[in-house]
């Protein structure tokens, strides 16, 4: 198991800002389009992290054109360029799955001060 | 060249590829194996992994006496091209295989015991409500007075798993030499710590 575990490891991207369920994230990622690579911005609330070691996935919502979008990024790929925190957000449980149910003001997460 | 080694499956992990894609691993110990004699023209028998000498019996320590070797758990032969390029006490490590490459794998396969029709043959199975009684049943096995018995190979319950599984084009993600690491793309046979042996397509 020890190999595996080390190999693990290895894997982890250091270069990562700390941030809990509730903060506003800015996920940069890389899109490859026909050949040519670019950077999107994927601003919004993260609802969740799934806390794997090398598997880790984070879960980001944010309100588009009216319409809930969430993503699940893989936070150790290479196609994640960098991850900015906003704001962090008071919350008292780790996923905030509630949100969903919840529309324009009440869906605001507290921020932290 | 040596067509193939030996290695202990370790398990599994999941890496990235360079596009981004998460792929599933498998990490294969691979060696160092050492030759211990050449067969016949074409082939080599290698060993893996090192073992006390009491753990063996006094025919089978000679070869590895004559050799000049230290003693191995496992020994299988492997083709080898050009038989002049390879001497006796040779080290062969992971490094004859390189990334991107299709190998073959061979191990033993997990045991499953005795199983059904549904785990071994992936039959269907019956109805499970609505009164049928016939659950995980093979159902019928045959005809009537003619033919009157059970054809050969007419697929039953049995024993399943356990027995030597190839894969015929498993593909290599990453090759450590100096740690002795390859890894397999997808699963391989058998259990975590199985021996398997690597051979090239």
């Amino acid at each position: 198991m020890n190999i595996l575990e080390q190999l693990e490891k290895e894997q982890i991207r250091m270069d990562l800002p700390a941030f809990r369920p509730g903060d506003t994230v800015k996920v940069h990622v890389k899109i490859v389009e026909g050949g040519r690579e670019r950077i999107q911005v994927f601003e919004g609330v993260c609802i969740g992290l799934n806390r794997k070691g090398a598997r880790s996935t984070c879960t980001v919502r944010k309100i588009s054109y009216g319409i809930g979008v969430e993503r699940v990024f893989p936070l150790n790929s290479p196609m994640i360029d960098r991850i900015q925190l906003v704001t962090q957000g008071k919350v008292r449980r780790s996923k905030l799955y509630y949100l969903r149910q919840l529309k324009g003001k009440a869906a605001r997460v507290k921020e932290k001060r | 060249m040596i067509d193939g080694m030996l290695g202990r499956k370790i398990g599994m992990i999941q890496v990235f590829d360079e596009s981004g894609r998460a792929l599933g691993v498998t990490v294969v110990e691979t060696g160092p194996c050492t030759v211990i004699r050449k067969r016949g023209g074409s082939k080599v028998q290698v060993g893996f992994g090192p073992t006390k000498e009491t753990r063996l019996s006094k025919p089978v320590l000679g070869q590895f006496s004559k050799a000049g070797t230290p003693p191995f758990k496992v020994l299988r032969e492997f083709p080898v091209a050009d038989p002049e390029s390879v001497e006796v006490g040779q080290e062969i490590r992971a490094d004859i295989f390189e990334p991107g490459e299709v190998v073959k794998v061979t191990g033993i396969s997990k045991g499953k015991g005795f199983a059904g029709v549904i785990k071994r043959w992936n039959f269907g199975g019956g109805r499970e409500t609505h009164g049928s009684r016939s659950h995980r049943i093979p159902g019928s096995v045959g005809q009537c007075a003619y033919p009157a018995r059970v054809f050969k190979g007419k697929r039953l319950p049995g024993r399943m798993g356990g027995a030597q599984v190839t894969l015929t084009s498993v593909r290599v993600v990453e090759v450590r030499p100096d740690e002795n690491l390859l890894f397999l793309r997808g699963p391989i046979p058998g259990a975590n710590g199985g021996i398997v042996a690597i051979r090239k397509k």
